[in-house]
């Protein structure tokens, strides 16, 4: 009997054939008509997504095994889907917040001509469909195809508006800092394939299980987790591979909020999290996991500062948030890792999608310094910015309140430092967002009064409203044990998926006393920090005044693409001049020219056999005989013997 | 008289005949040249034939073995005969055009 989960295949289907209908037919189609079937493959994706969900939160777990991809000697790699908790969890993710910003885009977008608009549906349709392979993978190598898809559309839709050359050396800088990330995960995969002898997350001969017989620090578990984790790096904008996610918001904010905000980079955590049986035993891996998870949270959130641009400060505060992530699969709270994947994506996209909506509203204007009082033109966008805002800095009982608190209390389980930095990291969080609240919504208008801005359609604040409704309730889904025991619903759902790790590491439990002082403790401070920013930003003003000392250093990003520009393109650049120059030009060119103009010497001077004059050839003639005739004997003068000849 | 003094005339006939050949202007010389090392060659085949015929018959007095280049120098007189009627007729036709049998003329091939 077939499990009926078999037909899982037909959630990637309809945002594919999405993205054939509207790339084929983009010169052909009207904007409605794209509009519609862009945001219907994956409102249909969306359904059989909560269908599935129902089947694995009623038991069902499978692998749906449909044909064999590479099989070549003992290496058997299947294509096959993995429907779990995990994975249905992200398809829903995916699919929902998906949705609503498809329909966002079909306002967003609304100036750009037909085939430009069929354009970024067929992108986006084909980022959705990859998104899902690499989240219902069922081994790395499926899951490695829609990494590397993720990529190329992240690519495409980066420089979407291509006549524009910086966007386009945004987009070629995300997709070459993503390769080398990609770099780490095959150098994985293939050491996983040497060692394991397969490549399946589940089964008794995958992967998974075999790791975890080995012992704890297992020199090849290190290693393999390490450059899985270069690839998480790359994908999800930590340090060293960061500094393409806020250059990437030259792409339309919609992009910026899929991509970079709810799914592509979240790619990183969903891949940790999946291997997070390997990740509990090396454990010098995930120290070095949460260490660079805390250090990208805490840089990024000084960075944040000193930004002007709305959805610059937004992409920074995304790199802050995934190392918030990665610290969490750094010590062990991988439930809490992934609700804040969750929690995240729903506020994230929903403040991404309100910067759309003031950039919209303000006719394009990115700049904050030329915002201020936006909230009595445009309420709708405030109230649910607002929200998003409150969720982000973790106040009690938003969501983001119950995921960060989730994983700041797995840090100091493990130790306390990483809790207090981290909850500095927080409080900058705060900080910072209440700063681009205030510049945006409060405080007298900036800009120009000659062209006050206008709130948005409803196709921009609907989805607005919807996440802005998740954003404020989905932390219910994990409610700690504190408040109520048994009452974290996520953590019974996912427990089947990280009950290998569960098992190993006895975490340990922090008494209720303490944790409850820490939290009172660090929401008292938020909200001392929220009320300190609101009433400094409430009463900004434009001044021409230049950043100095720090404020510059941080207005300029620390100086890092300076550093990498410096250390490593110049150096890369003048090696790839030296083998034009050198190598090419005068080696090589010069052997092959080299040949041609050799050949063409010798057929000069061969012509001279060709005189017409009948005395040459005749002599030509004699001299060939006699040198077949010596041949043909066997020219070997044997002197002793032509002398006995001559005697005789 | 000892066979090797014919395959020395021979010899010394026939690098004469290439000399000529080589060397000399006229066209009706070359052909000379040409006839003499046909002729050279009919020699050394009639002295080699001599040679195995007697080292034949020391060994077996009724034998006819070792007379096979004797038949062969009439196929090469026949050929030699053959080839001078039409080389002639070659020259006689050259001569209309050219009105000399100077081979040095025969260069429209040149270049």
């Amino acid at each position: 009997m077939m499990n009926v989960l078999q037909y899982a295949w037909l959630v990637p289907l309809f945002p594919l054939i999405g993205f054939l209908i509207n790339g084929l037919g983009r010169n052909k189609l009207s904007k409605p008509m794209v509009g519609t079937i862009g945001s219907g493959a994956v409102l249909l994706s969306f359904l059989v997504s909560i269908w599935i969900f129902i089947q694995v939160k009623n038991g069902n777990t499978f692998v749906a095994h449909y044909f064999d991809f590479i099989a070549v000697g003992k290496i058997n790699i299947p294509f096959a889907f993995q429907i779990d908790q995990l994975s249905s969890l992200f398809l829903l993710i995916i699919t929902g917040v998906g949705t609503l910003i498809h329909i966002y885009s079909t306002a967003y977008m609304h100036e750009e001509e037909p085939k430009h608009f069929a354009r970024y549906f067929a992108y986006l349709n084909l980022f959705i469909f990859s998104m899902l392979l690499l989240v219902m993978g069922a081994n790395y190598v499926i899951m490695f195809i829609g990494w590397e898809g993720v990529g190329l559309c992240s690519y495409l839709l980066i420089g979407f508006w291509f006549k524009n050359t910086s966007y386009n050396n945004a987009a070629k800088k995300a997709f070459i800092m993503n390769r080398i990330g990609d770099l780490g995960v095959l150098l994985a995969v293939f050491w996983m394939i040497q060692k394991f002898g397969s490549v399946n997350f589940s089964g008794e001969t995958g992967v998974l299980a075999q790791a975890a017989k080995l012992a704890v620090n297992d020199p090849a578990l290190v290693g393999i987790t390490l450059l899985l984790f270069v690839g998480a790096t790359g994908k999800s904008a930590q340090i060293p591979l960061y500094t393409w996610l806020p250059d990437a918001m030259a792409g339309p904010t919609p992009v910026s909020a899929l991509i970079h905000a709810a799914t592509m980079v979240t790619a990183g955590i969903y891949m940790i999290a999946r291997s997070n049986i390997m990740y509990t035993l090396a454990v010098s891996t995930s120290n070095v996991v949460a260490i660079v998870g805390l250090a990208t949270a805490v840089v990024a959130a000084t960075i944040a500062f000193k930004q002007n641009d709305i959805k610059k400060v937004l992409a920074y505060s995304t790199v802050s948030q995934l190392g918030f992530m990665f610290l969490g699969l750094g010590v062990g709270a991988y439930t809490g890792a992934v609700f804040h994947v969750m929690t995240h994506a729903f506020f994230k996209a929903l403040m991404f999608l309100g910067a759309g909506s003031v950039i919209h509203g303000m006719h394009h204007e990115q700049d904050m310094r030329n915002y201020g009082g936006l909230k009595k033109y445009m309420p709708t966008t405030q109230w649910t910015f607002l929200i998003g805002c409150l969720a982000i800095s973790g106040v009690p009982f938003f969501s983001g309140f119950f995921s960060k608190d989730e994983i700041l209390m797995g840090a100091f389980a493990k130790n306390p430092v990483l809790y207090f930095v981290g909850l500095g990291a927080a409080l900058m969080t705060a900080f910072y967002m209440f700063r681009l609240y205030g510049m945006t919504f409060l405080g007298k208008f900036r800009g120009d009064e000659h062209h006050p801005p206008h709130e948005s359609p409803a196709a921009m604040t609907a989805p607005l409203i919807i996440l802005a409704m998740l954003a404020a309730v989905a932390g219910f889904l994990g409610i700690p044990a504190l408040f109520k025991p048994d009452a974290h619903w996520l953590e019974h759902f996912l427990s089947p998926v990280f009950e290998g790790s569960a098992k190993l590491v006895h975490q340990h439990e922090i008494d209720h006393g303490t944790e409850w002082g820490l939290m009172i403790g660090s929401t008292v401070v938020i909200l001392a920090v929220i009320a300190w920013a609101w009433t400094k930003y409430s009463r900004y003003q434009k001044s021409a005044a230049e950043e100095t000392g720090l404020g510059r250093v941080l207005e300029n990003k620390w100086y890092v693409d300076e550093i990498y520009d410096a250390v490593i393109v110049r150096p890369l650049g003048a090696l790839g001049a030296f083998f034009n120059g050198v190598v090419e030009k005068s080696g090589i060119d010069r052997l092959v020219n080299g040949v041609g103009r050799g050949v063409q010497y010798a057929s000069r001077q061969f012509r001279y056999l060709q005189s017409g004059v009948i005395g040459n050839y005749i002599l030509i003639m004699v001299a060939a005989i006699v040198v077949f005739f010596l041949l043909g004997f066997g020219f070997t003068p044997d002197f002793s013997k032509i002398k006995s000849f001559f005697g005789k | 008289m000892p066979v090797n003094y014919y395959i020395y005339l021979s010899i010394i006939l026939f690098c004469i005949g290439v000399v000529g050949v080589l060397i000399r202007r006229n066209a009706i010389i070359v052909f000379m040249c040409i006839e003499l090392m046909l002729n050279a060659v009919n020699l050394l085949m009639i002295s080699f034939s001599k040679m195995h015929y007697a080292k034949a018959v020391a060994a077996d007095p009724n034998t006819t073995a070792g007379t096979d280049a004797q038949l062969f120098v009439f196929f090469i007189m026949v050929v030699a005969a053959a080839e001078v009627s039409v080389g002639l007729a070659i020259i006689v036709l050259t001569y209309r055009k050219v009105h000399s049998v100077d081979i040095n003329f025969l260069n429209r091939l040149k270049n």
